[in-house]
């Protein structure tokens, strides 16, 4: 039986090259994870995490107020965004209409769309420029912009995903349709909801070209929002395009805390979705 | 739900049982010691009751399989019962007849002394009560018995006839009395054959096969 | 004699353009189950979301005619007040996923806005529960969540949810076709001992089921009431021959 001889090779051949083409992937995740890593750990340190940038040639010092910074940032942009990006992503997956909600997603489309730069410069002209200086608060507007549609599209999908049944048995109760929303679609689909909001935040923890001309950049601690403020990616740009060596050790530091940020981020999101997804997934 | 239709089923059989019975017994119980009274409760009374229960079983029996379409033994119960309602409304018919005839006879002296229509009557409505018995016990043994005993109460009968035929040769005033003592005779053997039916009832609903028309 | 609960006036539905009810008057008996049975798309799961103003949630729908609770107009009233003193139960079973069976029972409360002191709602759950012949299968989990029980169970919780409002009728879509046979069995015999408590109204497409519990029951075809009448009668000897043909089989 030579036919089945053959048969069994090409599907062995055909099964390792998909594994191996699998496995590609890893490669470059594990080379930067790896050069990152080596590059950058010997900066870190206690006092890396926790003091102040030093004057540009002096050696040593931290992104203390980079991290506070971006911390701030993300909470501004998430103020600002998620309640719009949820009530938006809930209109579209609760009430029909003729021409609104295509309007509203297609918007969302294109919102997703302007390149981020873009997205920083029109931040600066709304809010930089009546307010006469970079501040945290047009970083955090120009954040939020890009967190929208992000937030809109993953919210419409998981309330979707709801099973009509239990708005009927909501409504045959007597309940108002705000209330099934609030109190059935939404926790049921609560675990969804907020994974969106945590992708949509790893997203926006390393943007930089929106930074640029936004919340622009401090050495100090700032902590109000009318002022500029510093943030890791716009540690990592500054410090990476300086001629001092001290600080391309220090932006291998501050990529290391950006990287791990990011990924704690992804993971806690889908931490919370398998505990919590057995309501909208599962029976 | 059915079983408890079945149920209800059951207890009005019972009752159309023991009512059946009774009117056998009271109208033979007229007879021999002579009680208008007894016959006319018989007519009368007893009748109308047994009536109206054939009509209740008829009715649940009808809804029983319109609602329930009951299957296997349940099935064969509610025909069972369906069965043996008609027959013991046919042996209560038997005991008005007879109760009739009695009524006519009360009032007038003897042909003979009654001998083997008492047992007669015996007989038949001990069979009509253990064929219920066996019914509602499920023991088709016991229903067998009651079919072999099917046999005396015809020898009985034949002994009746050929005994009044003999003083109705010999005294012909004596013809219009034999003649409805004849009859409650052969009611009494008729009565003693509904009892057989019930009994095969029983033999179809415990073994699933209907024995009618075959000797045992 | 008998008391009306529910009573259709020629009522007509529609989806858009297309009448899948016409001209239904129908009188739905107090404390009885009515079935009401036909072959599919006959109407019958939309006259009973009627009988709850439900079909008016789905975009398009409308419907004419009079409805009547008792003695009120239920079209005039408002929708979610009708929905309840009409409760439903639908044929797959939909306790909410995120609440515990204690808060399912109590969602109609709940989600009305309407607060209960502790102790009123440990009884109303308890008494809901106990009609819905569940009470002794979860009293010791209340705080677990409804998902975790079997079809059968979540079914009668959603009954006790229904029941835990005090509506005045009950309509149930098909309860128990999605569920196994002694499941099902569990639930006719509730209905049974329920019906003293509740108006029942069944949508069924299982013949065999309207027999065995409803009381009165309505046949339908092609959006139209063909038939209605006391169950026995209706089984042993319809008048209508679209009804004989549907109960032997002929169609549906």
């Amino acid at each position: 039986m030579k036919g089945i001889h053959i048969r069994i090779w090409k599907d062995r051949l055909a099964t390792g090259t998909v594994w191996f083409l699998s496995l590609l992937p890893l490669i470059p995740l594990a080379l930067i994870l790896f050069f990152i890593v080596s590059k950058g750990i010997s900066s870190l340190s206690w006092s890396f995490l926790t003091s102040l940038p030093k004057p540009p040639g002096e050696t040593g010092g931290g992104v203390f107020n980079a991290i506070v910074g971006t911390a701030m940032l993300i909470v501004l942009a998430s103020i600002l965004a998620v309640p719009m990006g949820v009530m938006a992503g809930v209109y579209l997956s609760e009430f029909k209409g003729k021409a609104l909600p295509g309007l509203v997603r297609t918007a969302a489309d294109l919102l997703q769309g302007i390149p981020s730069i873009v997205v920083g410069i029109i931040a600066y002209a709304w809010v930089v420029l009546p307010m006469h200086g970079f501040n945290a608060l047009a970083g955090g507007v120009a954040l939020a912009i890009i967190m929208i549609p992000i937030i809109v599209r993953t919210t419409e999908e998981v309330l979707l995903l709801v099973p009509q049944e239990l708005r009927e048995a909501s409504l045959a109760l007597g309940a108002s349709r705000w209330r099934t929303i609030l109190k059935v679609v939404i926790p049921t689909g609560l675990a969804g909801v907020t994974t969106g909001i945590l992708v949509s935040i790893a997203r926006i923890a390393g943007e930089t070209a929106p930074l640029l001309f936004t919340a622009f950049g401090n050495p100090f601690l700032a902590l109000k929002v009318t002022e500029p403020v510093n943030a890791l990616p716009l540690v990592i740009f500054n410090y990476a395009t300086s001629p001092y060596q001290d600080w391309w050790r220090q932006a291998w530091g501050a990529s290391i805390i950006l990287v791990a940020m990011v990924f704690l981020l992804n993971i806690t999101a889908k931490a919370i979705a398998k505990r919590m997804g057995g309501s909208v997934t599962n029976e | 739900m059915l079983e408890k239709a079945l149920e209800d089923l059951q207890n009005k059989v019972r009752k159309a049982a023991f009512l059946a019975e009774g009117m056998v017994n009271k109208a033979e119980k007229a007879l021999e010691e002579r009680k208008g009274e007894l016959a006319r409760e018989v007519i009368e009374k007893d009748e109308e009751e047994l009536d109206l229960l054939d009509l209740e079983i008829t009715e649940d029996v009808i809804r029983i399989f319109a609602r329930y379409q009951p299957k296997a033994r349940d099935l064969r119960m509610t025909l069972a019962i369906f069965n043996i309602n008609r027959y013991l409304e046919r042996a209560g018919d038997h005991a008005v007849n007879i109760a009739e005839y009695t009524l006519d006879l009360v009032d007038k002296p003897l042909v003979k002394p009654l001998i083997d229509i008492p047992r007669m009557a015996q007989i038949a409505s001990e069979m009509l009560k253990d064929s219920i018995n066996a019914f509602m016990k499920g023991d088709a043994e016991e229903a067998l018995r009651v079919i072999e005993r099917d046999d005396e109460v015809d020898n009985l009968l034949e002994q009746v006839r050929r005994e009044l035929i003999t003083y109705m040769v010999s005294n012909s005033s004596t013809i219009d009395r034999g003649l409805k003592l004849t009859s409650i005779a052969r009611n009494l053997e008729r009565i003693a054959d509904l009892a057989t039916n019930i009994a095969e009832e029983t033999v179809f609903l415990e073994k699933g096969k209907i024995i009618k028309h075959t000797k045992p | 004699m008998n008391n009306v609960t529910l009573k259709t006036e020629n009522l007509c539905a529609y989806f858009g353009k297309q009448q899948v009810l016409k001209k239904v008057n129908l009188s739905i008996v107090e404390n009885k189950v009515t079935a009401i049975m036909g072959p599919s798309g006959c109407g019958k799961t939309t006259l009973i979301r009627c009988l709850n103003r439900m079909h008016e949630t789905t975009p398009g729908a409308r419907l004419t005619g009079r409805i009547w609770l008792k003695d009120q107009d239920l079209l005039s009233m408002n929708p979610m007040l009708v929905r309840r003193k009409v409760g439903m139960v639908f044929q797959k079973p939909n306790p909410f996923p995120t609440m515990s069976i204690y808060n399912n029972v109590l969602a109609g409360y709940r989600l009305n806005g309407i607060r209960l002191k502790k102790r009123e709602a440990d009884r109303t759950v308890e008494e809901a529960l106990r009609s819905a012949a569940l009470w002794d299968e979860v009293k010791d989990a209340l705080h677990k969540r409804g998902t975790f029980l079997s079809g059968g169970q979540q079914q009668r919780l959603c009954i006790a949810r229904a029941l835990a409002v005090k509506p005045e009728a009950l309509l149930m879509d098909e309860p128990t076709s999605a569920l196994d046979p002694k499941a099902t069995d569990h639930i006719e015999r509730l209905m049974a001992k329920l019906k003293k408590q509740v108006t029942i109204v069944i949508v069924t497409h299982n013949i065999a089921q309207a027999g065995r519990i409803s009381d009165y029951t309505a046949f339908m075809y092609l959006g139209e009431l063909i038939e209605y009448g006391t169950t026995e009668t209706l089984f042993t000897a319809p008048k209508d021959p679209r009804t004989e043909e549907y109960l032997t089989g002929k169609f549906g």
